[in-house]
Protein backbone atom coordinates (compact mmCIF):
# COMPACT_ATOMS: atom_id res chain seq x y z
CA UNK A 1 0.00 0.00 0.00
CA UNK A 2 1.37 3.33 -1.11
CA UNK A 3 1.38 6.21 0.52
CA UNK A 4 0.08 9.34 -1.40
CA UNK A 5 2.58 12.31 -1.15
CA UNK A 6 -0.16 14.19 -0.38
CA UNK A 7 -0.26 12.73 3.38
CA UNK A 8 1.97 14.96 5.72
CA UNK A 9 5.56 13.11 7.29
CA UNK A 10 6.92 14.95 10.23
CA UNK A 11 10.12 14.18 12.00
CA UNK A 12 10.47 15.68 15.77
CA UNK A 13 14.43 14.84 16.53
CA UNK A 14 17.64 15.90 17.15
CA UNK A 15 20.18 15.18 14.48
CA UNK A 16 22.90 14.20 16.68
CA UNK A 17 20.88 11.34 18.11
CA UNK A 18 21.26 8.04 16.91
CA UNK A 19 17.48 6.88 17.29
CA UNK A 20 16.36 9.87 15.53
CA UNK A 21 19.29 9.03 12.81
CA UNK A 22 17.26 5.39 12.42
CA UNK A 23 14.31 7.38 10.91
CA UNK A 24 16.02 9.31 8.49
CA UNK A 25 17.71 6.18 7.15
CA UNK A 26 14.60 4.98 6.43
CA UNK A 27 13.05 7.39 5.41
CA UNK A 28 15.57 8.00 2.94
CA UNK A 29 15.82 4.99 1.60
CA UNK A 30 11.88 4.94 1.01
CA UNK A 31 12.28 8.38 -0.66
CA UNK A 32 9.65 9.65 1.32
CA UNK A 33 9.70 13.48 1.72
CA UNK A 34 9.53 15.13 5.25
CA UNK A 35 10.01 17.69 7.08
CA UNK A 36 12.27 17.78 10.14
CA UNK A 37 11.29 20.09 12.97
CA UNK A 38 14.57 20.34 15.42
CA UNK A 39 14.08 20.34 18.83
CA UNK A 40 16.00 21.69 21.90
CA UNK A 41 15.75 19.14 24.52
CA UNK A 42 16.18 21.11 27.27
CA UNK A 43 13.13 23.34 26.10
CA UNK A 44 10.86 20.41 24.51
CA UNK A 45 7.85 21.91 22.20
CA UNK A 46 4.43 21.56 22.63
CA UNK A 47 4.15 18.87 19.40
CA UNK A 48 6.48 17.14 20.86
CA UNK A 49 4.80 16.57 24.46
CA UNK A 50 1.81 16.19 23.08
CA UNK A 51 2.71 13.53 20.26
CA UNK A 52 4.93 11.66 22.98
CA UNK A 53 3.38 12.24 26.16
CA UNK A 54 4.99 8.88 27.77
CA UNK A 55 8.04 9.23 27.17
CA UNK A 56 8.25 12.78 25.69
CA UNK A 57 11.27 11.72 23.88
CA UNK A 58 12.80 12.32 20.18
CA UNK A 59 12.24 10.16 17.58
CA UNK A 60 8.54 10.76 17.24
CA UNK A 61 7.30 10.90 13.65
CA UNK A 62 4.23 12.17 12.71
CA UNK A 63 2.06 10.71 9.54
CA UNK A 64 -1.02 11.71 9.01
CA UNK A 65 -1.56 13.77 12.13
CA UNK A 66 -1.06 10.68 13.72
CA UNK A 67 2.23 9.98 15.83
CA UNK A 68 4.20 7.07 16.24
CA UNK A 69 7.03 6.38 18.60
CA UNK A 70 10.29 4.50 19.83
CA UNK A 71 12.63 4.46 16.54
CA UNK A 72 12.48 0.79 15.90
CA UNK A 73 9.14 0.89 15.61
CA UNK A 74 8.94 3.97 13.61
CA UNK A 75 11.41 2.29 10.83
CA UNK A 76 9.14 -0.90 10.84
CA UNK A 77 6.21 1.50 10.41
CA UNK A 78 7.84 3.05 7.25
CA UNK A 79 9.03 -0.48 5.99
CA UNK A 80 4.63 -1.66 6.46
CA UNK A 81 3.77 1.88 4.68
CA UNK A 82 5.98 2.60 2.09
CA UNK A 83 6.09 -0.85 0.48
CA UNK A 84 7.96 0.64 -3.35
CA UNK A 85 9.71 -2.54 -4.37
CA UNK A 86 12.83 -2.94 -3.59
CA UNK A 87 13.29 -1.20 -0.81
CA UNK A 88 12.04 -3.53 1.90
CA UNK A 89 13.78 -3.58 5.15
CA UNK A 90 12.42 -6.50 7.19
CA UNK A 91 13.15 -9.61 5.52
CA UNK A 92 10.18 -12.07 4.57
CA UNK A 93 11.66 -14.90 5.78
CA UNK A 94 10.12 -15.14 9.88
CA UNK A 95 12.95 -16.50 11.23
CA UNK A 96 15.48 -13.83 9.42
CA UNK A 97 12.91 -11.20 10.65
CA UNK A 98 13.39 -12.48 14.35
CA UNK A 99 16.88 -12.72 14.41
CA UNK A 100 16.82 -9.34 13.06
CA UNK A 101 14.64 -7.99 15.54
CA UNK A 102 16.26 -10.00 18.65
CA UNK A 103 19.98 -8.61 17.74
CA UNK A 104 18.05 -4.85 17.77
CA UNK A 105 17.02 -5.64 21.56
CA UNK A 106 20.34 -6.34 22.44
CA UNK A 107 21.64 -3.92 21.01
CA UNK A 108 19.70 -1.43 22.37
CA UNK A 109 19.96 -3.17 25.86
CA UNK A 110 23.50 -4.31 26.15
CA UNK A 111 25.86 -1.83 23.57
CA UNK A 112 23.95 1.76 23.97
CA UNK A 113 24.59 1.92 27.81
CA UNK A 114 28.54 0.69 27.26
CA UNK A 115 28.81 2.60 24.60
CA UNK A 116 27.71 5.92 26.17
CA UNK A 117 30.04 4.46 29.70
CA UNK A 118 32.75 4.45 27.26
CA UNK A 119 32.21 7.98 26.26
CA UNK A 120 31.76 9.90 29.65
CA UNK A 121 34.53 7.82 31.02
CA UNK A 122 36.97 10.09 33.26
CA UNK A 123 39.14 7.36 34.42
CA UNK A 124 41.03 4.53 33.26
CA UNK A 125 39.16 1.58 35.44
CA UNK A 126 35.71 3.13 33.75
CA UNK A 127 37.42 3.12 30.58
CA UNK A 128 38.68 -0.22 31.05
CA UNK A 129 35.33 -1.86 31.16
CA UNK A 130 33.34 -0.06 29.40
CA UNK A 131 35.36 -0.59 26.40
CA UNK A 132 35.24 -4.27 27.59
CA UNK A 133 32.10 -4.22 27.50
CA UNK A 134 31.56 -2.57 23.71
CA UNK A 135 34.19 -5.07 22.34
CA UNK A 136 32.48 -7.97 23.52
CA UNK A 137 28.85 -6.44 22.38
CA UNK A 138 30.75 -5.89 18.90
CA UNK A 139 31.89 -9.24 19.07
CA UNK A 140 29.35 -10.93 19.10
CA UNK A 141 27.92 -8.93 15.90
CA UNK A 142 30.68 -9.64 14.24
CA UNK A 143 29.34 -13.66 14.65
CA UNK A 144 25.80 -12.93 13.71
CA UNK A 145 26.77 -10.97 10.64
CA UNK A 146 28.73 -14.11 9.35
CA UNK A 147 25.34 -15.70 10.28
CA UNK A 148 22.87 -13.32 8.85
CA UNK A 149 24.68 -11.99 5.41
CA UNK A 150 24.27 -14.77 3.65
CA UNK A 151 27.12 -15.65 1.80
CA UNK A 152 29.16 -12.52 2.03
CA UNK A 153 26.61 -10.21 1.20
CA UNK A 154 26.96 -6.62 2.18
CA UNK A 155 24.47 -6.46 4.71
CA UNK A 156 22.41 -7.84 7.38
CA UNK A 157 20.00 -7.23 5.27
CA UNK A 158 21.50 -8.97 2.41
CA UNK A 159 22.01 -6.78 -0.54
CA UNK A 160 20.45 -3.97 0.69
CA UNK A 161 20.44 -2.00 4.36
CA UNK A 162 17.56 -4.05 6.41
CA UNK A 163 16.21 -3.26 9.59
CA UNK A 164 18.96 -4.12 11.84
CA UNK A 165 21.63 -2.41 9.74
CA UNK A 166 19.56 0.72 10.53
CA UNK A 167 19.52 -0.13 13.80
CA UNK A 168 23.27 -0.79 14.26
CA UNK A 169 24.75 1.51 12.15
CA UNK A 170 23.42 4.68 13.46
CA UNK A 171 25.63 4.28 16.76
CA UNK A 172 28.37 4.71 13.98
CA UNK A 173 28.83 8.21 14.18
CA UNK A 174 29.27 8.19 18.09
CA UNK A 175 31.23 5.32 17.69
CA UNK A 176 33.87 7.22 15.53
CA UNK A 177 33.65 10.31 18.08
CA UNK A 178 33.84 8.14 20.98
CA UNK A 179 37.23 6.71 19.27
CA UNK A 180 38.30 10.37 19.09
CA UNK A 181 37.92 11.33 22.30
CA UNK A 182 38.88 8.78 24.37
CA UNK A 183 41.55 7.59 22.07
CA UNK A 184 41.37 3.61 21.35
CA UNK A 185 39.99 1.82 18.43
CA UNK A 186 36.59 -0.01 18.59
CA UNK A 187 36.34 -0.51 14.66
CA UNK A 188 39.14 -2.52 14.46
CA UNK A 189 40.26 -4.11 11.40
CA UNK A 190 42.61 -6.68 13.18
CA UNK A 191 39.28 -7.97 15.61
CA UNK A 192 35.85 -7.11 13.52
CA UNK A 193 37.11 -7.06 10.01
CA UNK A 194 33.83 -7.86 8.96
CA UNK A 195 31.99 -5.65 10.47
CA UNK A 196 34.76 -2.80 9.11
CA UNK A 197 33.97 -3.70 5.95
CA UNK A 198 30.15 -3.84 6.53
CA UNK A 199 30.39 0.01 8.02
CA UNK A 200 32.22 1.19 4.75
CA UNK A 201 29.51 0.23 2.79
CA UNK A 202 26.72 1.90 5.17
CA UNK A 203 28.35 5.02 5.58
CA UNK A 204 28.82 5.68 1.87
CA UNK A 205 25.20 4.72 1.42
CA UNK A 206 23.42 7.79 -0.01
CA UNK A 207 20.27 7.49 1.99
CA UNK A 208 23.05 7.45 5.32
CA UNK A 209 25.21 9.40 3.96
CA UNK A 210 22.18 12.15 4.07
CA UNK A 211 21.53 11.95 8.02
CA UNK A 212 25.07 11.67 9.13
CA UNK A 213 26.74 13.96 11.08
CA UNK A 214 30.08 15.23 11.28
CA UNK A 215 31.77 13.76 13.61
CA UNK A 216 33.32 17.11 14.74
CA UNK A 217 30.23 17.82 15.77
CA UNK A 218 29.00 14.89 17.67
CA UNK A 219 32.80 14.88 19.40
CA UNK A 220 31.80 18.70 20.30
CA UNK A 221 28.21 17.81 22.08
CA UNK A 222 30.08 14.19 23.78
CA UNK A 223 32.82 16.35 24.91
CA UNK A 224 29.70 19.26 26.78
CA UNK A 225 28.05 16.04 28.01
CA UNK A 226 31.20 14.66 29.62
CA UNK A 227 31.86 18.28 31.37
CA UNK A 228 28.22 17.94 33.01
CA UNK A 229 28.53 13.89 33.58
CA UNK A 230 28.67 12.50 36.71
CA UNK A 231 29.10 9.08 37.43
CA UNK A 232 26.69 6.52 39.02
CA UNK A 233 27.39 5.52 42.64
CA UNK A 234 29.45 2.38 42.55
CA UNK A 235 27.37 -0.81 43.73
CA UNK B 1 2.26 -25.32 7.36
CA UNK B 2 3.81 -27.22 9.90
CA UNK B 3 2.10 -28.78 13.04
CA UNK B 4 4.51 -31.26 13.62
CA UNK B 5 4.92 -31.15 18.06
CA UNK B 6 8.72 -32.25 17.56
CA UNK B 7 9.85 -29.80 15.65
CA UNK B 8 8.22 -27.29 17.86
CA UNK B 9 9.53 -26.76 21.61
CA UNK B 10 8.46 -24.14 24.27
CA UNK B 11 11.44 -24.06 27.17
CA UNK B 12 9.29 -21.96 29.78
CA UNK B 13 8.72 -21.79 33.44
CA UNK B 14 5.64 -22.56 35.34
CA UNK B 15 5.68 -19.17 37.12
CA UNK B 16 6.80 -16.87 34.30
CA UNK B 17 4.14 -14.49 32.67
CA UNK B 18 6.70 -14.47 29.81
CA UNK B 19 6.22 -17.63 29.29
CA UNK B 20 2.44 -17.46 29.63
CA UNK B 21 2.66 -15.24 26.49
CA UNK B 22 3.32 -17.46 24.43
CA UNK B 23 1.46 -20.40 25.51
CA UNK B 24 -1.96 -18.55 25.21
CA UNK B 25 -0.56 -17.23 21.66
CA UNK B 26 -0.37 -21.18 21.22
CA UNK B 27 -3.65 -22.24 22.27
CA UNK B 28 -5.47 -19.12 20.99
CA UNK B 29 -3.98 -20.41 17.33
CA UNK B 30 -4.50 -24.12 18.09
CA UNK B 31 -0.60 -25.06 17.83
CA UNK B 32 0.88 -28.30 19.18
CA UNK B 33 3.95 -27.94 20.78
CA UNK B 34 5.92 -29.79 23.32
CA UNK B 35 6.70 -28.38 26.47
CA UNK B 36 9.72 -28.33 28.59
CA UNK B 37 10.36 -27.19 32.10
CA UNK B 38 12.94 -25.67 33.16
CA UNK B 39 14.38 -25.21 37.15
CA UNK B 40 15.40 -21.64 36.79
CA UNK B 41 17.86 -21.92 39.46
CA UNK B 42 19.51 -25.20 37.74
CA UNK B 43 19.39 -24.50 33.56
CA UNK B 44 18.81 -27.26 31.14
CA UNK B 45 22.40 -27.29 28.77
CA UNK B 46 19.69 -27.53 26.20
CA UNK B 47 18.60 -23.92 27.40
CA UNK B 48 22.06 -22.86 27.69
CA UNK B 49 23.10 -23.75 24.14
CA UNK B 50 19.46 -22.19 22.56
CA UNK B 51 19.66 -18.45 24.38
CA UNK B 52 23.43 -17.80 25.13
CA UNK B 53 22.91 -14.42 25.31
CA UNK B 54 20.50 -14.10 27.66
CA UNK B 55 19.92 -17.78 29.22
CA UNK B 56 16.51 -16.98 29.62
CA UNK B 57 12.94 -18.74 29.11
CA UNK B 58 10.90 -18.51 27.40
CA UNK B 59 12.59 -19.65 24.24
CA UNK B 60 10.81 -21.52 21.45
CA UNK B 61 12.81 -23.88 19.39
CA UNK B 62 11.34 -24.30 15.36
CA UNK B 63 13.09 -27.01 13.32
CA UNK B 64 16.21 -26.48 15.70
CA UNK B 65 16.34 -22.53 15.39
CA UNK B 66 15.97 -21.05 18.46
CA UNK B 67 13.67 -17.94 19.24
CA UNK B 68 14.06 -15.99 21.96
CA UNK B 69 11.84 -12.74 24.11
CA UNK B 70 8.92 -13.28 24.38
CA UNK B 71 7.45 -10.39 21.71
CA UNK B 72 9.97 -11.68 19.39
CA UNK B 73 8.37 -14.99 20.11
CA UNK B 74 4.82 -13.67 19.63
CA UNK B 75 5.30 -12.04 16.32
CA UNK B 76 7.39 -15.41 15.10
CA UNK B 77 4.49 -17.33 15.81
CA UNK B 78 1.88 -14.68 14.10
CA UNK B 79 3.71 -14.68 11.21
CA UNK B 80 4.09 -18.35 10.60
CA UNK B 81 1.16 -19.47 12.13
CA UNK B 82 -1.18 -17.17 10.36
CA UNK B 83 -4.96 -18.33 11.80
CA UNK B 84 -6.20 -16.20 14.43
CA UNK B 85 -3.68 -13.37 13.65
CA UNK B 86 -2.47 -11.76 17.11
CA UNK B 87 -1.04 -8.28 15.54
CA UNK B 88 -3.34 -5.89 13.71
CA UNK B 89 -3.08 -5.80 9.93
CA UNK B 90 -2.93 -2.39 9.63
CA UNK B 91 0.40 -0.17 10.15
CA UNK B 92 -0.46 2.40 12.71
CA UNK B 93 -2.05 0.45 14.56
CA UNK B 94 0.63 -2.20 14.70
CA UNK B 95 3.00 0.50 15.46
CA UNK B 96 0.29 1.35 19.15
CA UNK B 97 0.12 -2.16 19.92
CA UNK B 98 3.86 -2.61 19.81
CA UNK B 99 4.55 0.74 21.69
CA UNK B 100 2.15 -0.30 24.61
CA UNK B 101 3.89 -3.55 24.72
CA UNK B 102 7.46 -1.98 24.98
CA UNK B 103 6.04 0.59 27.88
CA UNK B 104 4.46 -2.77 29.52
CA UNK B 105 8.37 -4.01 29.58
CA UNK B 106 10.11 -1.40 29.81
CA UNK B 107 7.88 0.78 32.55
CA UNK B 108 5.16 -1.13 34.25
CA UNK B 109 6.69 -4.42 34.61
CA UNK B 110 10.00 -3.10 36.48
CA UNK B 111 8.02 -0.96 38.37
CA UNK B 112 6.10 -3.35 39.50
CA UNK B 113 9.33 -6.07 40.37
CA UNK B 114 10.30 -3.14 42.84
CA UNK B 115 7.69 -2.85 44.33
CA UNK B 116 7.62 -6.59 45.08
CA UNK B 117 11.34 -6.23 46.04
CA UNK B 118 11.36 -3.53 48.42
CA UNK B 119 9.77 -2.59 51.61
CA UNK B 120 9.43 1.26 53.33
CA UNK B 121 10.14 4.38 51.78
CA UNK B 122 11.99 2.88 48.58
CA UNK B 123 8.63 0.38 48.44
CA UNK B 124 6.46 3.79 48.54
CA UNK B 125 8.19 5.22 45.19
CA UNK B 126 7.64 2.03 43.27
CA UNK B 127 4.08 2.11 43.80
CA UNK B 128 4.03 5.73 42.90
CA UNK B 129 5.28 4.42 39.53
CA UNK B 130 3.31 1.75 39.54
CA UNK B 131 0.28 4.12 39.90
CA UNK B 132 1.72 6.62 37.21
CA UNK B 133 1.77 3.71 34.41
CA UNK B 134 -1.55 2.10 34.93
CA UNK B 135 -2.86 5.71 34.70
CA UNK B 136 -1.22 6.28 31.63
CA UNK B 137 -2.99 2.89 30.60
CA UNK B 138 -6.64 3.92 31.48
CA UNK B 139 -5.97 7.33 29.79
CA UNK B 140 -5.55 5.48 26.62
CA UNK B 141 -8.78 3.41 27.44
CA UNK B 142 -10.67 6.44 28.33
CA UNK B 143 -9.81 8.98 25.88
CA UNK B 144 -7.25 7.53 23.43
CA UNK B 145 -6.71 4.95 21.01
CA UNK B 146 -8.12 2.24 22.68
CA UNK B 147 -11.11 3.88 23.72
CA UNK B 148 -14.62 2.29 23.55
CA UNK B 149 -12.85 -1.16 23.23
CA UNK B 150 -13.71 -4.60 25.00
CA UNK B 151 -10.30 -5.22 24.66
CA UNK B 152 -6.93 -3.61 23.39
CA UNK B 153 -6.94 -5.76 19.73
CA UNK B 154 -10.48 -5.30 19.76
CA UNK B 155 -13.52 -7.91 19.94
CA UNK B 156 -10.72 -10.59 20.64
CA UNK B 157 -7.39 -10.81 22.39
CA UNK B 158 -4.63 -9.21 20.34
CA UNK B 159 -0.75 -8.99 21.13
CA UNK B 160 -1.01 -6.10 23.83
CA UNK B 161 -4.23 -8.27 25.59
CA UNK B 162 -1.67 -10.74 25.65
CA UNK B 163 1.68 -8.82 26.74
CA UNK B 164 -0.30 -6.94 28.96
CA UNK B 165 -2.41 -9.66 30.40
CA UNK B 166 0.08 -12.24 31.36
CA UNK B 167 1.92 -9.68 34.11
CA UNK B 168 -1.07 -7.99 35.12
CA UNK B 169 -3.01 -10.91 37.52
CA UNK B 170 0.52 -10.49 39.60
CA UNK B 171 -1.14 -6.80 40.51
CA UNK B 172 -3.87 -8.85 42.50
CA UNK B 173 -1.51 -11.42 43.94
CA UNK B 174 0.82 -8.54 45.35
CA UNK B 175 -1.67 -6.55 46.47
CA UNK B 176 -2.78 -10.64 48.55
CA UNK B 177 0.24 -10.63 49.53
CA UNK B 178 1.55 -7.32 50.81
CA UNK B 179 -1.41 -5.66 52.63
CA UNK B 180 -1.21 -2.73 52.63
CA UNK B 181 0.15 -1.85 49.00
CA UNK B 182 -2.50 -1.31 46.77
CA UNK B 183 -1.37 -1.67 42.88
CA UNK B 184 -4.91 -2.20 41.68
CA UNK B 185 -7.40 0.23 42.75
CA UNK B 186 -10.84 -0.27 40.94
CA UNK B 187 -12.36 2.72 41.44
CA UNK B 188 -9.09 4.95 40.47
CA UNK B 189 -8.69 2.71 37.19
CA UNK B 190 -12.31 0.93 36.08
CA UNK B 191 -11.22 0.45 32.51
CA UNK B 192 -7.87 -1.23 33.42
CA UNK B 193 -9.71 -3.15 36.06
CA UNK B 194 -12.99 -3.74 33.93
CA UNK B 195 -10.17 -5.06 31.37
CA UNK B 196 -8.13 -6.89 33.26
CA UNK B 197 -11.20 -8.93 34.81
CA UNK B 198 -12.46 -9.88 30.78
CA UNK B 199 -9.59 -11.37 30.19
CA UNK B 200 -9.28 -13.19 32.99
CA UNK B 201 -12.78 -14.66 32.40
CA UNK B 202 -11.61 -16.31 28.87
CA UNK B 203 -10.93 -19.70 28.92
CA UNK B 204 -8.08 -19.88 27.31
CA UNK B 205 -6.34 -17.61 29.53
CA UNK B 206 -7.82 -19.76 32.48
CA UNK B 207 -6.58 -22.55 31.26
CA UNK B 208 -3.08 -20.85 30.58
CA UNK B 209 -2.44 -18.92 33.86
CA UNK B 210 -1.66 -20.82 37.32
CA UNK B 211 -4.37 -21.16 39.51
CA UNK B 212 -4.31 -18.28 42.33
CA UNK B 213 -3.84 -20.22 45.23
CA UNK B 214 -0.55 -21.60 43.51
CA UNK B 215 0.92 -18.28 42.36
CA UNK B 216 -0.05 -16.27 46.15
CA UNK B 217 1.84 -19.38 47.84
CA UNK B 218 4.60 -18.79 45.13
CA UNK B 219 4.48 -14.87 45.71
CA UNK B 220 4.37 -15.08 49.20
CA UNK B 221 7.66 -17.41 49.54
CA UNK B 222 9.77 -15.35 47.63
CA UNK B 223 8.46 -12.23 49.49
CA UNK B 224 9.52 -14.23 52.48
CA UNK B 225 12.88 -14.38 51.33
CA UNK B 226 13.48 -10.94 49.76
CA UNK B 227 12.85 -9.54 53.10
CA UNK B 228 14.98 -12.40 54.66
CA UNK B 229 17.87 -10.99 52.44
CA UNK B 230 17.06 -7.28 53.13
CA UNK B 231 17.85 -7.74 56.46
CA UNK B 232 21.31 -7.77 55.99
CA UNK B 233 21.08 -4.43 54.92
CA UNK B 234 18.39 -1.66 55.92
CA UNK B 235 15.11 -2.57 53.91
CA UNK B 236 14.90 0.87 52.36
CA UNK B 237 18.71 0.99 51.42
CA UNK B 238 19.33 0.76 47.41
CA UNK B 239 21.83 -2.21 48.05
CA UNK B 240 19.43 -3.97 49.53
CA UNK B 241 16.95 -3.66 46.87
CA UNK B 242 19.96 -4.23 44.37
CA UNK B 243 21.19 -7.17 45.71
CA UNK B 244 17.34 -8.86 46.60
CA UNK B 245 16.59 -8.92 43.45
CA UNK B 246 19.92 -9.68 41.70
CA UNK B 247 19.66 -13.26 43.25
CA UNK B 248 16.15 -13.90 44.05
CA UNK B 249 13.91 -15.96 41.69
CA UNK B 250 11.54 -12.51 42.12
CA UNK B 251 8.13 -13.69 39.81
CA UNK B 252 9.50 -12.37 36.45
CA UNK B 253 7.04 -9.36 35.79
CA UNK B 254 10.55 -7.64 35.34
CA UNK B 255 12.12 -10.00 33.04
CA UNK B 256 12.18 -12.75 30.91
CA UNK B 257 13.83 -15.28 33.29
Amino acid sequence: MAASGNQEVTLLGVRLSPFVIRVGIALNIKEVQYEFLEEILSAKSELLLKSNPVYKKVPVLIHDGKPICESMIIVQYIDDVWTRSGTTLMPTDPYQKAMHRFWTVYLDDKFEPSLYNLTMSQTEAAKAEAEEQTMAVLQLLEEAFVKMSNKGKPFFGGDTIGYLDIAIGSYLGWMRATEEIIGLKLLDDARIPLLCAWAENFCNNEAVRNVSPEIMKIVEYAKFLRSKYTPPPAK
Amino acid sequence: MERSPSSLKLFGSWASSYTHRVQLAMKLKNIQFEYIEEDLANKSEALLQFNPIYKKVPVLVHNDRPIAESVIILQYVDEVWSDRPVLPTDPYERSVARFWCHFADDKLGPAVGAVFASSGEVQKAAVDQVHENLALIERELREGFFKGKKFFGGESIGLLDIVLGCGSYWLAVFDEVMTDVKLVDPEALPLFHAWLREFEALDEVKETIPAVDKLLEYAKAVRQMLLGMSNNATADSPTATASASATAPVPDITVDS
